[in-house]
């Protein structure tokens, strides 16, 4: 049975019968959870659920979403809807909201992690592994452009987080700064 | 590369249902963008702490480092049909590279989907013991990498659909009695419902030829690497194991002549043709296989036919004949080598 809509298979099959008349409603995926149906779904492939996430939240709201763009690498959530990967660690936290319920839905119900953890993760956590490069690059980008007093500045905020760092980080600036 | 791959010589446990079992982790490294998103020198760059990072864990006496775009065409889809590599890998142009063990049982892509795709291959059902190796290896290059990790959703990856554990449980089953009683479509609703994926034995994409399936989990977040491996290990697969006997045993005693005739006919024809198809090749094997499985052929050993698998395809028959075929070429040197095998 095909869908009302389209000529997708119909998943969802509405049969009201009032005052002796009978009215059917044959209706695919997308065409359902577009008019309101609560459609219990398996996890589908990422673009499946991709589709559905985006019928469901409306033209507007979605075209809102698909502008926003990571920071860090600059995938787009639009790009990411047409591809289904992602473009770096940072874009789950730039796209928390809308990747929240995606991720739900694809993973079962599934929102933490209580699995194993790699050896590290312990000592840096993922927020302090991106603060620390994204203060390297910063640093690194303040000496080139000999700006030596905010590359001190930046090399004072890395102190506070990794220490053993420092010493690295003295070396790289020192020998520029040194040439001047 | 040798004729094939070492760590099918000998049939696994269950191996009338299961050919094999795979356990995959997904991974990415720490400060970098995920392939998508990383340059050419990043990537390079990320391939370079891969080699280093896998070469000094002494994962294995011997492991191969194949760097793809220094691979020949041919190289590529034989690591594709060996199930070594995904055909993503095999093709473009970007810097990736495999990790391959001497007897294939171990593969780390580098640079597919994530920066790592750590991959254990057994014969028959031997899941218990494709995890551990997985893990073991997931633990050595833990030591000398960092793993991007988010307090959240577990290691990162590049689909949403790997977050978490980053863990894939596969087998790769053979349900040609499902098929004939018609009960495979139950099977496919079932696996809906149970969060399983059912894919053809060309992965993803691939339709079911021959009756063989991939079938693997399609949860990673949420639960535990133990209670991921538990439920396929003790309650999926031998649910699927106990169908497909259960259909074999219903079509032993109650249509035996059917069954004879469809295994008969298949292994004449294997017996004799001059031209095969791939296709055509698989079904035919896989009625073979039924055969050798139920007793209705003796002097046929299974195993054979499942080393057969990856031989009868078009980058392995050129590897014999040691020379390109064309296609009709491919059709003559398969049906010999069928005819030379089953003989």
């Amino acid at each position: 049975m095909t869908c009302d809509k389209c000529n997708k298979p119909a998943v969802v099959h509405e049969v009201t019968i009032k005052g002796g008349k009978k009215a059917e409603i044959h209706l695919c995926s997308e065409h359902a959870a577009e008019a309101g149906f609560v459609v219990a779904q398996p996890a589908g492939t990422i673009n499946q659920l991709l589709k559905q996430f985006v019928i469901s939240q409306g033209a507007a709201a979605a075209g809102a979403a698909s502008k926003k763009a990571c920071p860090d690498c600059g995938m787009t959530f639009a790009q990411f809807r047409k591809t289904g990967t992602l473009g770096c660690t940072q874009c789950y936290e730039s796209f928390e909201e809308e990747l929240s319920l995606l991720i739900e839905r694809a993973q079962n119900g599934g929102t933490h992690h209580i699995g194993k953890r790699p050896a590290r993760a312990g000592r840096v956590g993922v927020d302090r592994q991106l603060e620390v490069r994204r203060l390297v690059r910063e640093l690194d980008r303040a000496v080139a452009a000999e700006q030596y007093e905010r590359a001190a500045e930046i090399r004072d905020r890395l102190n506070m987080l990794e220490p053993e760092i420092e010493e690295d980080l003295q070396s790289r600036a020192a020998p520029r700064a040194a040439d001047q | 590369m040798r004729d094939s791959s070492g760590w099918l010589e000998h049939s696994g446990p269950d191996s009338d249902v299961v050919l094999s079992c795979r356990a995959r982790l997904a991974r990415n490294v720490a400060g970098f963008p995920f392939v998508c998103k990383a340059s050419p020198a990043q990537r390079t760059e990320l391939m370079s702490l891969a080699r280093r990072a896998i070469l000094d864990s002494h994962l294995e006496e011997t492991m191969l480092w194949v760097e793809l775009n220094q691979a020949t065409p041919r190289d590529r889809k034989l690591l594709v049909e060996r199930h070594l590599i995904s055909s993503q890998l095999a093709e473009g142009d970007a810097p990736r590279a495999v990790a391959v063990s001497g007897n294939e049982s171990l593969s780390v892509m580098v640079n597919e989907e994530d920066h790592l795709r750590i991959q254990v291959l057994m014969a028959g059902s031997q899941i218990q013991g494709a995890f551990a190796r997985v893990n073991e290896v997931d633990e050595a290059l833990d030591q000398r990498l960092e793993f991007a990790f988010s307090q959240r959703y577990g290691y990162v990856t590049a689909c949403p659909t790997n977050v978490g554990t980053g863990l894939r449980l596969s087998v790769m089953v053979h349900l040609p009695a499902l098929k004939l009683t018609g009960e495979i479509e139950r099977l496919r609703r079932a696996s809906k419902e149970l969060h399983l994926a059912v894919r053809g034995y060309f992965g993803e994409g691939s339709e079911s030829v021959g009756d063989f399936y991939q079938i693997s989990n399609q949860v990673t977040l949420g639960q535990t690497e133990e209670q991921l491996l538990s439920e396929f290990r003790d309650q999926i697969v031998p649910q699927l194991i106990e169908y497909e006997r259960a259909s074999r045993t219903v079509l032993r005693e109650r249509r035996e002549r059917l069954l004879d005739d469809r295994v008969f006919r298949a292994l004449g024809l294997l017996q004799n043709v001059r031209l095969l198809g791939l296709d055509e090749a698989m079904k035919l094997l896989s009625r073979v296989r039924l055969g050798a499985h139920t007793g209705r052929i003796t002097g046929i050993e299974a195993g054979a036919i499942d080393r057969l698998l990856p031989q009868i395809q078009a980058a392995h028959l050129q590897q014999i004949a040691g020379a390109q075929l064309g296609a009709e070429e491919l059709k003559e040197a398969r049906a010999d080598l069928v005819r030379r095998t089953l003989a």
